[in-house]
């Protein structure tokens, strides 16, 4: 329980509106998109709109001794802004100003809770994109997909996240603002420390302010299709593709499960005795360049024995999109619910993990179809399951903590965009030894010393 | 026989379940648009349905955030997963209203007259009394009188409502119309609200089915479609209308129904069927009934070959999407196609035509604040169009988007898409 006095303090700094107290409305703060992970009811959500209002808070949460978790969209797969030791759920979705698009210097300057859609599509204007673009990007905030380093369709040749940020303003869990970076695209003064605040998840800083990176537009696109018969034909197709020279923005992969579930939903005419598909956007701003490299992409699939097929328009586009588009909602219609994972692993070690995954899969009785960004070895493995059915879900448990083991072994990692969170924490130490965990904690402590900044995620503080 | 979602909590739960939390629905809901709170958008329901269920909260805040929502089902559509928030709202509703009693939601349900029963009596007495609430605001315009506006937030200045018709629309229209040589018989579902309020739209609907050649019936016997008091989790009272209106079906046995107003159409063609999941009896009627329920744009165009007018309305026309013509019916293309059929008729596209207009039943009354929000930025977005008409195709859109036009100073006539047609026939003759 929050005191009143705490309370008060809160109403007198941000306004009644911005304050939220009944239990009704702070339940619906207990939880993000993690499937089984545990809920707590936050004891306030406060809305602030500026950075003043936002070190006010970590002042009195300071004087108070109340926890922070601060919260964009709630769309993290890791429980990053779970209130797990109840405390102040910070949300940023009512501080949403995009305070500047500077088309000269290519750079955007956004609130915390701009949401990437709108800011894509205000850029979209100038003829610009800002290009990381999670499959949440409709909802999920500039601020969270900092926090947890984003990626998306377009990583393999856009990169991430971490790749369009700037500069930053934070405000300190001690209390102080601070200022770094800006938009230069040099900057070597002092630490990296763009580097240490993306994919901090929350427990180092909070996020009020961000420079992004813009890029133009690019002009061509070309999308095509391939369907193989076997798996190394795929795995083999996406690196030669590479070795060819050509980096297609997305280079999307989908297992046999998947091809069959998505044809069963959305009968949009995929061959389901295909073992795996890709789909390849070519892109850039070069019209011949964009069908050289189209025509090289074609070559390969024909090498490697895949059949496939080019859009020559935006419907056509559009129908080999489809496929994509339904994979997560047709694999969801099989069983109440759906456990997205995304353990990565170097690219030429795709197929080895797929197969992993399909062995793993037999092994527990679980079904799972798998799908995700293979030009970049992000997998993303979907565990379809019944909650209600403790015997599938003791399984499952099982299941991931062999994916894991799978990808490490593979020289991959244990997320490659979902972040850790309070989901993965107990893989850590697997992933980083024992002096990776001192490392964290170190930092944790230097920033944050009274562990007041999202407690109980990413850094196991316990171990 | 199994049971269904009003009846059983672990039915409700597996629906429940199938929310993976994405978040997804905020990006086109329009309450959280306006409210930017969990509390305001279907994940955070289904949310409060799950602690619900686990017997964690059961109070007035609880049913004053279930009750915060349009049913306009725009978060449906944004669901990967499919999730059918339509079932589990009433579900909830139907369980709130059940557990804390029927009272309170009489409150909060105060303006939509929950009992369909006594809506006609109600109405005609009330058409009779009007000017001593409502004074007169124009032609067919009323405002509330002062005294009205302690009432609530909505009833201030600016609120206007259309006046209530002193005989009802079915009181004044033959059961049976004859055309010489039909090319088809339906039957026009009026609805309340053409009914009582809107009798003039069908008239219209009534000369597009004449110059169309369709021999059209009217019954007076037929009843609310439910719609008013299944939002407010009344399923009850909506399984009895329901059931009264497809025994009439049966009994007259149209070949089609024919729909002016979304509401009612969405209620017939998929929450009828909905509401007696697992009676096999009246399921099997619904479902029957359902397949032969067309709104009168589609009827015009995918049942019938329409008739082109010949005469020319000059007009610059934008059209609004009602959420249960688009999102339930899935209509969108067709109304458009008919005002383009029209000569003359210029239609210009708003920004969002298929964002929520914000009114919800008796939502814009009980929650006055956030439906005005969602109106004006409507408003906005027809004001930027430049039109003089602005087009939709349910009469509950056309009782906001007209206050709207009142309130926010906009230039343009609200109307229904079949006004537009009928005059159009009109002016040829
Ligand atoms: C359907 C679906 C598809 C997805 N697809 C992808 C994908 O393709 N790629 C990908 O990378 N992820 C994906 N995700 C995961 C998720 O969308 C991302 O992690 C996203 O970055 C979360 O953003 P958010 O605004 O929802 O943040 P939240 O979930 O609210 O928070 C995430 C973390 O950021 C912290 N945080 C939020 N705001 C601030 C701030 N202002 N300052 C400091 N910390 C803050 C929180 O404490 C939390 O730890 C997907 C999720 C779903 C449900
Ligand atoms: S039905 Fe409409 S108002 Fe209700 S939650 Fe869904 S989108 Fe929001
Ligand atoms: S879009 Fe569907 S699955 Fe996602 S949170 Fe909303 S209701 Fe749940």
């Amino acid at each position: 329980m929050l005191s009143n006095a705490f309370i008060n303090a809160c109403v007198s700094l941000l306004g009644e509106k911005n304050v939220l107290t009944k239990e009704a409305e702070l339940i619906p703060y207990s939880y993000d998109a993690t499937p089984g992970i545990p809920r707590e009811i936050p004891g306030a959500v406060v809305f602030p709109e500026t950075t003043e209002q936002v070190q006010g808070i970590v002042k009195l949460c300071r004087e108070y001794k109340v926890p922070i978790y601060p919260r964009g969209a709630g769309t993290c797969l890791s429980g990053g802004p779970v209130p797990l030791s109840k405390g102040v759920v910070i949300s940023f979705q009512r501080m949403n100003k995009i305070l500047e698009i500077d088309t000269d210097n290519l750079t955007a300057t956004v609130q915390p809770g701009v949401v990437v859609a709108t800011l894509n599509a205000e850029v979209a204007k100038y003829g610009l994109i800002y290009p990381p673009d999670p499959g949440s990007m409709s909802v999920a905030t500039i601020g969270g997909t900092v926090a947890e380093n984003a990626g998306g369709l377009r990583g393999l040749k856009y990169g991430v996240t971490k790749h369009y940020v700037m500069g930053m303003e934070v405000v300190l869990p001690t209390g102080e603002v601070f200022r770094f970076g800006g938009k230069t695209v040099k900057n070597v003064t002092a630490y990296d420390f763009t580097g240490l605040f993306v994919g901090s998840e929350g427990t180092l800083g909070i996020i009020t302010e961000v420079i992004l990176k813009l890029i133009p537009a690019p002009k061509y696109r070309k999308s095509m299709i391939a369907f193989f018969d076997t798996l190394e034909d795929a795995g083999q197709t996406v690196t030669d593709i590479i070795r060819a020279h050509v980096i297609p923005a997305t280079l999307e992969i989908m297992d046999n499960m998947t091809i069959r579930t998505v044809e069963n939903f959305a009968k949009v005419g995929l061959p389901t005795d295909a073992a795996a598909l890709l789909l390849i956007e070519v892109d850039g701003n070069g019209k011949d360049g964009v069908e050289e490299e189209a025509k090289k992409v074609v070559e390969v699939i024909q090498k490697n024995r895949g059949k496939y097929k080019v859009a020559e328009t935006d419907q056509e586009r559009d129908n080999l999109w489809a496929a994509r588009r339904a994979a997560l909602p047709a694999l969801a219609q099989v069983k109440p619910a759906t456990v997205l994972e995304d353990a990565t692993v170097p690219r030429t070690k795709i197929v080895d993990m797929l197969r992993a995954i399909q062995e793993i899969a037999k092994k527990y009785n679980l079904t799972i179809g798998t799908f995700g960004h293979a030009g970049d070895g992000n997998l993303h493995p979907t565990i379809l399951v019944d909650p209600m059915d403790k015997d599938e879900m003791a399984r499952l448990d099982k299941a991931i903590d062999e994916i894991f083991d799978a990808a490490l072994k593979l020289g991959g990692t244990l997320s490659g965009e979902h972040g850790i969170g309070v989901a993965k924490k107990k893989y850590l130490k697997n992933e980083l030894g024992s002096s990776g965990i001192e490392v964290m904690k170190r930092l944790k402590k230097a920033l944050d010393p009274d562990n007041i900044l999202n407690p109980g995620k990413l850094v196991p503080m316990e171990d | 026989m199994g049971k269904s979602i009003f009846e059983n909590d672990e039915v409700l739960k597996r629906e429940l379940i199938r929310c993976m939390k994405c978040g997804n629905c905020m990006a086109v809901c329009p309450v959280y648009g306006a409210e930017v709170k969990e509390s305001a958008v279907a994940r955070g329901k289904i949310a409060l349905g799950e602690a619900y269920l686990e017997g964690k909260i059961r109070d007035k805040d609880l049913m004053n955030l279930i009750y915060n929502c349009l049913v306009c089902k725009s978060c449906m559509l944004a669901c990967p997963t499919g999730v059918k928030y339509d079932k589990i709202i009433l579900a909830l509703r139907h369980k709130l209203a059940k557990d804390l009693g029927k009272p309170w939601i009489k409150k909060l349900a105060f303006w939509s007259l929950t009992h369909p029963s006594l809506f006609d009596k109600g109405l005609k007495a009330f058409s009779k009394m009007q000017g001593f609430f409502l004074e007169k605001r124009g032609p067919k315009l009323r405002a509330p009188r002062a005294f009205l506006r302690t009432l609530g937030k909505r009833f201030d200045e600016s609120f206007v409502l259309p006046e209530f018709a002193s005989k009802s629309f079915r009181d004044i229209t033959p059961e049976v119309i004859e055309v010489p040589n039909p090319q088809s018989t339906a039957l026009f579902f009026t609805g309340c609200s053409i009914n009582y309020l809107y009798p003039e739209i069908g008239g219209d609907i009534l000369l597009v089915l004449k110059k169309n050649e369709i021999k059209t019936l009217i019954p007076k016997e037929q009843n609310c479609c439910g719609m008013p008091v299944m939002v407010h989790g009344d399923i009850e009272k909506a399984k009895e209308l329901a059931k009264k209106n497809l025994d009439l079906f049966e009994r007259i046995n149209p070949e089609y129904i024919i729909t002016g107003c979304a509401s009612c159409g969405s209620a017939l063609k998929h929450e009828y069927p909905l509401i007696f999941e697992v009676d096999q009896e009246y399921e099997t009627k619904a479902k029957k009934w359902a397949e032969k329920v067309y709104d009168i744009t589609s009827f015009l165009l995918k049942v019938i070959k329409l008739k082109k007018p010949k005469a020319e309305l000059k007009l610059k026309v934008t059209y609004h999407d009602p959420c249960h013509l688009k999102k339930a019916m899935k209509v969108w293309v067709e109304p458009r196609e008919i005002l383009k059929a029209i000569p003359g008729v210029e239609l210009v596209e708003m920004k969002k035509p298929d964002a929520c207009c914000g009114s919800g039943g008796s939502y814009h009354l009980a929650y006055a604040d956030t439906s005005l929000k969602i109106l004006q930025s409507k408003m906005e977005d027809v004001k930027n169009t430049r039109a003089e008409v602005v087009a939709t195709e349910c009469p509950a859109c056309m009782m906001q988007l007209g206050e709207g036009t009142q309130r926010y100073k906009v230039n343009a006539k609200v109307k229904h898409v079949i006004s537009l047609l009928a005059e159009a026939y009109r002016r040829e003759s």
